[in-house]
């Protein structure tokens, strides 16, 4: 089991640099860089070379390319080229802030979803199914940005009920309540966004574990059906559930770029879509990198998971 | 002989399969009859006697009236024509993304399948880099460098989103070369592209088209979030991801004008799944036969 892991984790690494040599190349490929935002009309071509030499951009690429990432390792993710802020110190503040939109939302989502998932599995064909998986299939179907707009027109304009922008009212900062209003809105549209899948999911693989042998052999020996339900298929519907949670990790970054932007909640999706707008390279970048690396941590944790979990696996790593 | 009637009679199953879930399911009739109509309305729009160009500054953000079904837009111009034409742009961007990446697709899917040692493993480590990457960032990054409009959303699409093909095609692959008429092909020395053009891609055919289906689908939402993050179709071409994106600036005073775009994504996306759904049943027969129990 401990070499299963190490054996995953292992294969991870050269992910996680292909990945970093990818944005280092596409960053490079843009048009201008960090410099040239630097150079002012009066500067004299020896200046900009000696500015050049200063940020290390006269360097061969491959050097250049290891002292970022030598940087990104002690968690240094550089300068913006339009604010000339430190990216790591704008992340740090702005993951936070997405993190407490989107970790309370997947949360509910992930409950309610079990939930109906597990009753639509189970009495599948019935009217509650029909309702559960045809709210799941239209919800597939539908942008985010739509309901947010319906949402932002029905309670913002018409009813004047919810703030539409932002995480706080202007001179309200430390207000709780101020904050809930705010958050609310946003929450409900990430809530409906984040379930469909997730009810599918659980779904199908209820479906999957009526159809079992040992549902047929419990109902032979005339166990009743709550009684299958809560003892055994839930369990098994449960464990690979679990592992959801691990590859849903990278959406603590990304999984709001435009329900955030909609909102103009400050968190990573308005400061990547105008960073995007304003063709800040090294900002996307960084971004571009985080968000992949949390992609393959969550596929990493999303394997744990499921060996911890399940004993098949053990046996066979 | 027996061998035709019996393509037949599997056929007829197959079909009788389908048609007991359109039964079923009153909302699969309905997602294809919506398809249809929007497929030749998007085909003759030209010959409709419909103009989203011209601009009425007496009527502008009208709402629904017998002159104009969907209301005016910003400008006065008939919504209507403007809801067709955009779907026209929507759907055209759907259906090429989806063709340029399920090409990009079958091709790797089906020479890493074939192949196998390492060209496999190096495009299967290709898939694994760009699949972990958020397709929304992704496609974000890479529309940075081309300039913005309909042939590079198509080649954004469908440049990036190939990687599930890949995948599926290459583990059809794999099964379908071990059987006996292309090991066959290869000791006849029948060239690698040609086994593959001939013998792997018809037989792995049908699971293509099921993704294929579903990716039309997928295509149509990227396009719609692009658009509306103002990064896919600009002035003066229109899709309904771009209608939302204008809708967003005058939704207190219309509302129709991000309502009815919004409603239209929906059905067409939802009518594409559950397409992609009847061509499942028809081509798993196992699946549904696990669905009538």
């Amino acid at each position: 089991m401990a070499k299963y892991i190490i054996k995953r984790i292992i294969t991870a690494i050269p992910l996680i640099l292909a990945i970093s040599i990818l944005c280092f190349v596409l960053m490079n490929l843009a048009p201008y860089d960090a410099i040239d935002t630097m150079i002012k009309p009066g500067m004299s071509d020896e200046v900009v070379a000696l500015m050049r030499a200063k940020y290390g951009y006269d360097r061969p690429a491959y050097i250049q390319y290891l002292s970022w990432l030598n940087g990104i390792l002690h968690g240094e993710f550089g300068y913006s080229i339009v604010t000339k802020q430190s990216i790591s110190l704008d992340l740090s503040t702005r993951i936070v802030n997405t993190i407490k939109l989107i970790l309370p939302s997947y949360l509910t989502a992930y409950v309610l979803s079990i939930v109906l998932g597990l009753v639509a599995g189970s009495h599948k064909n019935k009217w509650q199914d029909k309702l559960i998986d045809g709210f799941a299939s239209i919800g597939i179907a539908t942008p985010t940005f739509w309901v947010s707009m319906l949402l932002i027109y029905i309670f913002g304009y018409k009813l004047r009920l919810l703030p539409i922008i932002g995480m706080h009212t202007i001179g309200k900062e430390g207000s709780i309540l101020d904050f809930l209003q705010h958050f609310v809105l946003p929450y409900v549209v990430l809530v409906i966004a984040f379930m469909p899948d997730l009810i599918r999911y659980v779904r199908s693989s209820t479906i999957t574990q009526f159809s079992e042998d040992y549902v047929m052999v419990q109902r032979a020996f005339g166990a009743s059906r709550t009684e299958i339900m809560f003892k055994h298929v839930c369990k098994n519907v449960l464990l690979p559930v679990i592992t959801k949670l691990g590859m849903a990790i990278p959406m603590l970054i990304t999984g709001a770029i435009i329900t955030e932007t909609i909102f103009s909640w400050p968190g990573i999706g308005p400061y990547f879509t105008t960073a995007v707008n304003g063709l800040d390279y090294p900002v996307v970048m960084a971004i571009l990198l985080l968000s992949s690396g949390m992609v393959i941590i969550g596929n990493l944790v999303a394997d744990i998971l499921c060996c911890l979990t399940d004993p098949r696996i053990k046996e066979m790593g | 002989m027996q061998m035709e009637k019996k393509t037949k009679k599997n056929r007829q199953r197959r079909m009788e399969n389908v048609i007991v879930a359109l039964k079923n399911d009153k909302l699969s009739i309905f997602a294809i009859v919506w398809l249809i109509v929007l497929i030749v309305i998007a085909l003759i729009a030209p010959l409709l006697p419909l103009d989203p160009i011209t601009t009425d500054t007496t009527s502008m953000l009208k709402g629904i009236s017998s002159a104009h079904w969907c209301g005016t837009d910003e400008l006065g111009r008939d919504y209507f024509a403007r809801l067709i034409y955009g779907g026209r742009v929507s759907l055209m961007v759907g259906v090429l993304a989806m063709l340029a990446s399920a090409s990009i697709g079958i091709l790797v899917g089906t020479v890493a399948g074939y192949c196998g040692g390492i060209v496999d493993s190096i495009l299967m480590r290709i898939v694994d880099v760009l699949h972990s990457i958020p397709w929304l960032i992704l496609v974000t990054v890479v529309s940075l460098f081309l300039k913005r409009g309909i042939q590079s959303i198509i080649i954004v699409i469908g440049l990036f989103t190939w990687m599930g093909t890949a995948r599926l095609t290459r583990a059809e692959t794999l099964s379908i070369k071990e059987r006996e008429y292309i090991q066959y092909a290869k000791f006849m020395g029948v060239p690698m592209w040609r086994i593959i053009l001939f013998h792997v891609i018809p037989s792995a055919f049908p699971t293509i088209i099921i993704v294929a289906t579903t990716s039309i689908a997928d295509a149509i939402m990227t396009e719609s979030a692009l658009s509306f993050l103002g990064l896919g179709i600009v002035q003066p071409d229109t899709s309904w991801g771009s209608l939302l994106q204008r809708a967003q600036t005058y939704l207190q005073r219309s509302i129709h004008m991000a309502v009815l775009p919004g409603i239209l994504i929906i059905l067409t996306v939802f009518s594409f799944n559950k397409l992609g759904n009847l061509l499942r049943i028809y081509v798993e027969p196992r699946i549904s036969e696990g669905d009538s129990e």
